[in-house]
């Protein structure tokens, strides 16, 4: 290589903008607000410090581990119904359906993508209420009235609402893409059908598996709009915490030592969930 | 597996999982039109007094208008950056384009709260918050990977000699790009504008931290959901889904046509 290279201007062009505007209005935010976590509040004011103040208080208090880990349960419980639901349907559009039937479903799948959550939501509000649409249906056939609003139940049909699309989609995908012949050759030396979907359909479809659990539970883990208007929020979770201390009280910092702490944890998930992922099984060369 | 009860057996559990993700968006068309204040069934009568209610409320016009000036502009941003990084990462090879190519991509994988507490924070630090343009710099990072993926995908196509071709025609590296690369790409920056435009006009939490006291539509519901039960949001869903529909079909039938013209 030569010393003096020649700038190439026409590939900094191309190269330049993303790292600039993600520099400025992404990796500025985000390590900015580390550096909040840090700040102290003083009658009102925000003033730029380095205490571990806000960290002491958020990580010694009860109320904030509570929500912790219920937002863990909650997420990962969501998370799993999702995947269990999503796996029949996703197995029937994977192998019995024809192509063009499962490109309909995918494409049909990917509506919800594009249709506003909060009117979603807000028309499971109206559903899942005390004298709402399902309770109504119900008492036809003589059932009820359940109460379904300001419960877990809500919480977790919202988190469905965005997560079951996803999927089934990505669950069609994966089993779609498997190589027919494996699983021919599988019941051809006798596999009974069941034993081929926990012996050959879900080892080779693994990653696609994990991929798709790791994306549902992100998604539940950061949504404060099903846990806020469908769970009613008496158990708050993370990102209504957020919510709360950034909106009424001011409390930048330890807004920013909560929205750290779900950051950490969704690493830590993402970073485990990717090892399992791409990990050989044993005795395989 | 025994065929046919296994088969009715699936049919009606795929069926049901449909019902479950479709119930809300069909409901909310179905309540739109409905006369009760408290929607359920029965069904009071067809009425268009939700619709006759958002259409003379100047917030909502005003909503409107907001949203149309932020997802077009965030659309617009939002493709040149996907072009240039997409572009760059067909035609060059250069160290670090691992956390070249995570910096464009990883936005998306941060929740919403998390980006929204971040970049109001940041956006007020520099003084640039609670402008309608401070949703637009904020939407344009999380929707660029978006633009960066479709475009990246229609260059996937492209055969590279093509470019060089033009070169050895004598053409300059900037006229390639001109009268080659951009005109192929074509389709995909239009599919890139539709949808990128479709994400930003439906965010609703960054939008409502970093915005101050000017309102897309999504916050508007947002409002309106945090008071009371009122219908009219099913009439605003309405307006809302045919407008995202509209731009994701439209993304739809300009890629896949042109995809399918050029295999053939």
């Amino acid at each position: 290589m030569s010393a003096r290279r020649k700038i190439d201007f026409y590939a900094l062009t191309w190269r330049l903008p993303i790292i600039v505007w993600q520099l400025v209005f992404f990796v500025g935010p985000v390590l900015f607000m580390v550096a909040l976590s840090f700040f102290l509040v003083k009658n009102y004011r925000m003033t730029e410090a380095f205490e571990f103040v806000n960290w002491q208080r958020m990580l010694t208090r009860g109320f904030f581990w509570d929500s912790y880990w219920y937002t863990l349960f909650i997420a990962s419980l969501s998370g799993t119904i999702a995947m269990s639901v999503a796996f029949p349907a996703a197995w029937a559009l994977a192998f019995r359906a024809s192509d063009t039937l499962r490109r309909w479903a995918v494409f049909l799948l990917i509506i919800p993508f594009f249709t506003s959550y909060l009117v979603r939501t807000f028309s499971w509000y109206v559903i899942l209420a005390e004298s709402g649409v399902l309770n109504a249906m119900l008492g036809y056939i003589g059932l009820g009235p359940f109460r379904m609003l300001n419960s877990h139940f809500g919480t977790v049909v919202g988190y469905l609402t965005l997560t079951l699309p996803l999927a089934v989609i990505l669950q069609t995908v994966t089993m779609a893409n498997i190589d027919k012949t494996l699983i021919e050759a599988a019941r051809n030396l006798g596999c009974k059908p069941l034993a081929t979907i926990w012996r050959v359909v879900l080892p080779l479809s693994k990653t696609g598996f994990i991929v798709a659990a790791l994306f549902c539970f992100i998604l539940a883990f950061g949504d404060f709009v099903a846990p806020f208007y469908l769970g009613g929020s008496q158990e708050p979770t993370l990102p209504i915490l957020i919510l709360d201390t950034t909106k009424s009280g001011q409390q930048w910092p330890r807004a920013a030592v909560v929205a750290i702490m779900m950051m950490l944890t969704l690493f830590t998930v993402a970073f485990t969930a990717i090892a399992l992922a791409y990990r050989k099984p044993k005795g395989v060369r | 597996m025994q065929g046919r009860g296994l088969n009715i057996a699936l049919t009606l559990y795929v069926g049901l999982v449909f019902v479950f993700i479709f119930s809300p968006i069909v409901f909310s068309l179905i309540f739109s039109f409905n006369s009760q204040r408290f929607p359920t069934i029965p069904l009071g009568g067809f009425s268009t007094e939700w619709y006759v209610k958002i259409l003379n409320d100047p917030d909502v016009w005003q909503a409107v208008r907001n949203s149309v000036i932020v997802s077009s502009s965030t659309a617009a941003i939002a493709t040149v950056l996907g072009f240039c990084t997409a572009y760059s990462d067909f035609r060059y090879n250069f160290r670090f384009k691992g956390p070249y190519l995570a910096l464009i991509l990883l936005p998306p994988t941060i929740p919403l709260i998390i980006m929204a507490l971040a970049m109001l924070a940041w956006l007020s630090r520099l003084g640039l918050s609670g402008q309608l343009w401070s949703i637009i710099l904020a939407h344009s990072v999380l929707t660029a990977p978006f633009a960066m993926a479709i475009i990246r995908l229609r260059l996937h196509q492209m055969d590279p000699d093509l470019e060089a071709a033009a070169w050895n025609l004598g053409g300059s590296e900037w006229q390639a790009m001109r009268h080659v690369i951009v005109p192929f790409c074509a389709p995909a920056i239009v599919s890139s504008l539709c949808l990128t435009a479709a994400v930003s006009f439906d965010e609703f939490a960054v939008a409502w931290f970093v915005s101050g006291l000017n309102k897309t539509v999504p916050i508007v519901i947002l409002e309106i959901v945090q008071g009371n039960i009122d219908p009219q949001v099913n009439a605003i869903g309405t307006f809302v889904f045919l407008t995202s529909m509209t731009l994701v079909i439209l993304a739809q039938l300009i890629f896949i046509s042109r995809q399918i013209k050029s295999h053939s």
